[in-house]
């Protein structure tokens, strides 16, 4: 089983990346198959660029705190960022017909569909912090 | 993979075939600027073929439906060519599917540009 991981990331795209690659690698040696890997990795991707391009505003100042969590039956994914946090029930439905031409608020409608557990709530730091659960169904 | 946009003229159709990763940064901005500048050009009839397109995020989609306004707002037509499974399925899920004229037989989609 991958060890828990819990590391501070720059505020950029980089960040973005490196932090995907490591979630799907994980869940590979968690036993996920490669569309549910996929899946996570978007999941993974929306939280991350949430918290680098809309909570910490790409500030060099700011990091992103991720935490990974493998369990025998689950992978636990944290991700904080320091911004002003959001509250996901004032969040517009992007599918309702009058948000549906938006150029942008997919997110987290994309992370809410490939996780099984999706919770938000203030960060240490007072922005968002993000927790992701995807379950290892074992045959 | 990273993005590769490129285009060729079918016709009176522009079919811009991209491929790789449409997310935030590269990918998506590379399609913004190639309809930008197609239509700046004057082409108002535009094909965008997916089918070599492995990964998309929330972003590419925010850029694929800001072009499809873009471009209808000058008065053209802009259509899909080509979805894979994914980019099939993530329509699907955000209900972008009926929005677009999708197809998936090249010479039927540019034929049906008026």
């Amino acid at each position: 089983m991958p060890g828990t991981v819990d590391t501070l990331l720059e505020s950029n795209l980089e960040s973005v990346d490196s932090a995907e690659a490591l979630c799907v690698d994980a869940a590979k040696q968690l036993g996920l198959d490669e569309d549910a890997g996929m899946d996570l990795g978007l999941a993974v991707r929306e939280a991350m660029v949430n918290a680098v391009a809309h909570g910490n505003k790409y500030s060099p100042n700011k990091k992103v705190r991720l935490v990974l969590e493998p369990r025998a039956d689950s992978l636990r994914i944290t991700i904080a960022d320091e911004g002003e946090g959001f509250d996901l029930n004032r969040v517009p439905d992007p599918t309702h017909s009058e948000n549906l031409m938006r150029g942008s608020g997919r997110g987290l409608l994309l992370i809410q569909t490939f996780v099984d557990e999706f919770t938000v709530k203030k960060s240490a730091a007072g922005g968002a912090e993000v927790t992701l659960v995807k379950y290892v169904i074992s045959d | 993979m990273s993005a590769t946009i490129t285009t060729r003229q079918v016709g009176d159709v522009t079919v811009v075939d991209a491929a790789g990763k449409i997310t935030l940064g590269e990918g998506a901005a590379l399609l913004r600027d190639q309809v930008r500048s197609l239509l700046g050009a004057g082409n108002l009839k535009i094909l965008i073929n997916l089918g070599e397109v492995n990964y998309i995020d929330s972003s590419g989609i925010g850029e694929l439906v800001s072009s499809f306004t873009t471009v209808s707002n000058q008065g053209g037509q802009l259509k899909l060519l080509n979805l894979t499974k994914r980019v099939h399925d993530l329509l699907q899920i955000t209900k972008l599917y009926t929005v677009f004229e999708i197809h998936d037989d090249e010479a039927r989609a540019v034929r049906s540009f008026s």
